[in-house]
């Protein structure tokens, strides 16, 4: 199989999609977030918070949908924590960001090691399985691409719908949009900045925390230190590159995951002549390559980071 | 409820609300120690023994907080202008790569002229690290936050590359290794025998350093200006985008220094485990320190002796060594915190 023939195979664009998941999930909590006006950089210890709980949950003997809810849950919680330390005290959302990924994160590491204090190769579960989508997989390629996902993934492309919908078409949505452009236009309105700003943390969060519970739920069947790898800053860089909008990320997510899927197949293509490194660095490469070439167009919500204090201005 | 400034706050207040602050972690700390059996106060005081129960243990902490006050040092003068710099690690580790191309043997010099070298070529590594983020933050608006971090990941990568690669160690054995740096490149041991390196006194030196051309010098008060207002300094005439870039150029060098003080005070050679997380922690020590340089060393020796007191106890306790860690994010936490209440009042209504 040449370079060429990997494009146009099915299988490239199931694990493009596969790989995209939880990159939307968290994506679209970093999104919501942010549409609200408040940076969340705990995203990468929150999605790691998510990565365990689901998979404690389920290790527990819980339902692997039981480990769905954990994950949210654990998530939000660290949302509430930042939203809490940023929203109504103010503090500055870079160091608090970067605080909750090192709190999240270690305390998970803790947790993992009380656990678990003498294991060597990390406790397996039984992950979602494929979940075929009835006539609509047996359509040829494009089935194999997008219909036979795990549960999960088919829930990451709803969420993006729901929350299109949530933020563009309901009241709540129009309050949390506004929250983030002009925050005394939602106090004329009678509704409490503070309130939409933490909910919509929290609420990202959740979505932040489920994207973390892919990888141990149906990516991979264990939890392993260091596994989120820099996907909750991608999806940073995602959000900003997909200008806000959760149609714009998700096409942005599945471009990248694509691009992803593409670089893993040419590694055993050319993985002789090119050291693996490089292709391992891609991503990330890709991502500050995505922020440059969106910052001119890059439309940011108004008063994202500036804390908002009531009758100030 | 809304915040109030507080006029004048007692000095009284401004050391209460921190020392609250370091209080409430221990006491979290504690009852995350009671989850393993363990009893809180016999951990405590393992750590504490651990970090400064002996000689050999003070020396220690001295020893883990040197590359901790270079990474402080550097995140609290991005910090201070407003310069997200999350990104010491990369920094740290393209100094340390500096330090083994020019210090094994490419430069057949004696010490005194080869150390001073390594020292400027790690400062340039890791100053260059930082100003291509800075550059795109000045020139076209990209959020340096992301970018740094993300280079942390390519960096580390990089250097993954190097250590299979160009920089191997042909006698290593196959592990991915430089070769050790030469004698004339090893920063010397403040006392024989011990590992205490002559690093300490140079992140000592810097420390001062930086705190010379914050008080002193235009530089300083360039780079103050800049983060508290830019549009201020911008229309008192400064040049904000040069000073930026003037201030990425010192908060990486910094950095790179760290990388040099590891490999050729401490590990003699560069290994992908050089870091465990400095970059990162020197975070938290700019924040504990107020981003003050002088404060940054009392810092970085807290925190150090937090990680080396932690390891010792989890060594003798079931207690797992992650909870310094957790201990230093908290810390981290808690301190803006404290320090956002001595500066305002809550007033409920």
């Amino acid at each position: 199989m040449d370079a060429l023939d990997i494009l146009f195979s099915a299988s490239l664009w199931a694990a493009a999609i596969r790989i995209a998941s939880p990159l939307i999930f968290a994506t679209l909590g970093e999104l919501i977030s942010e549409r609200a006006g408040v940076l969340n950089l705990g995203i990468e210890g929150i999605m790691t918070v998510g990565a365990f709980a689901g998979w404690f949950t389920v290790y527990q003997g819980g339902d692997l949908w039981l480990g769905v809810v954990a994950a949210a849950l654990a998530g939000s919680a660290f949302g509430l924590l930042h939203a809490m330390l940023v929203v109504p005290l103010g503090l500055s959302q870079h160091v608090t960001g970067i605080g909750i990924t090192l709190f999240a994160a270690s305390l998970t590491y803790y947790t993992y090691r009380l656990a678990f204090p003498e294991v060597t190769s990390p406790p397996k579960i039984e992950p979602f399985a494929p979940w075929p989508v009835p006539v609509l997989s047996d359509i040829p390629f494009l089935g194999e691409a997008l219909f036979r996902q795990t549960p999960l993934t088919y829930l990451a492309f709803i969420a993006a719908g729901l929350v299109g919908w949530f933020l563009y078409r309901t009241p709540a949505g129009l309050a949390v949009r506004t929250a983030g452009e002009n925050p005394a236009a939602v106090e004329a309105q009678g509704i409490d900045v503070t309130r939409v700003r933490i909910m919509a943390v929290v609420a990202g969060s959740a979505l932040m925390g489920i994207g973390g519970a892919f990888l141990t739920l149906s990516a991979f069947n264990s939890f392993y230190f260091e596994m989120v790898n820099g996907r909750g800053w991608i999806a940073i860089a995602l959000v900003v590159f997909g200008s806000w909008r959760p149609g714009k990320a998700l096409l942005g997510a599945l471009l990248f995951a694509a691009f992803d899927a593409y670089q893993l197949r040419l590694q055993q293509l050319a993985g002789i002549f090119v050291p693996y490194q490089i292709f391992l660095m891609l991503p990330y490469a890709l991502s500050i390559l995505a922020l440059i070439l969106m910052s001119r167009r890059a439309s940011y919500p108004r008063a994202l980071m500036i804390p908002y204090r009531k009758g100030e201005r | 409820m809304r915040l109030e400034p507080r006029e004048a706050p007692s000095l009284a207040l401004t050391l209460a609300y921190p020392t609250l602050a370091i209080l409430a972690v221990f006491v979290f700390a504690g009852i995350l120690v009671s989850f393993s059996g363990a009893n809180p106060f016999s951990v405590f005081t393992l750590v504490l023994k651990g970090a400064a129960g002996s000689q050999f243990a003070l020396f220690e902490t001295l020893t883990r907080a040197t590359p901790l006050i270079f990474t402080g040092l550097a995140a609290a003068v991005a910090f201070r202008a407003k310069l997200w710099n999350i990104g010491a690690e990369a920094q740290l580790y393209m100094g340390a790569v500096a330090t083994v191309v020019f210090g094994t043997g490419l430069l057949p010099l004696p010490a005194p002229l080869l150390i001073p070298i390594l020292m400027i070529v790690a400062a340039i590594a890791g100053a260059l690290t930082l100003l291509g983020p800075a550059f795109l933050k000045v020139r076209f608006g990209v959020d340096e936050v992301v970018t740094t971090l993300l280079l942390n990941f390519i960096i580390v990568l990089f250097v993954s590359l190097l250590l299979e690669g160009p920089l191997k160690d042909p006698m290593g054995l196959g592990w991915p290794q430089t070769k050790k740096v030469i004698a004339e490149a090893q920063l010397p041991k403040l006392i024989q025998g011990k590992r205490l390196h002559a690093g300490f006194i140079l992140a000592l030196i810097a420390a001062f350093a930086v705190w010379i051309i914050n008080a002193r010098m235009a530089l300083g008060y360039e780079m103050k200006a800049v983060g508290f207002n830019p549009r201020a300094a911008r229309f008192a005439g400064m040049k904000v985008d040069r000073i930026m870039l003037k201030t990425a150029l010192l908060s990486g060098g910094l950095a790179g220094l760290a990388g040099l003080s590891e490999v050729a005070g401490l590990k003699g050679n560069l290994t992908l485990d050089l870091s465990p997380g400095f970059g990162y922690a020197g975070i938290v020590v700019a924040m504990l320190a107020l981003l003050h340089p002088l404060g940054v060393v009392a810092a970085a020796i807290f925190v150090a002796g937090i990680f080396v007191g932690a390891d010792a106890m989890s060594r003798q306790a079931q207690v797992p060594s992650y909870i310094a860690q957790v201990m230093v994010a908290a810390a981290l936490l808690a301190m803006v915190t404290a320090l956002m209440f001595t500066r305002y009042r809550i007033r409920w209504k």
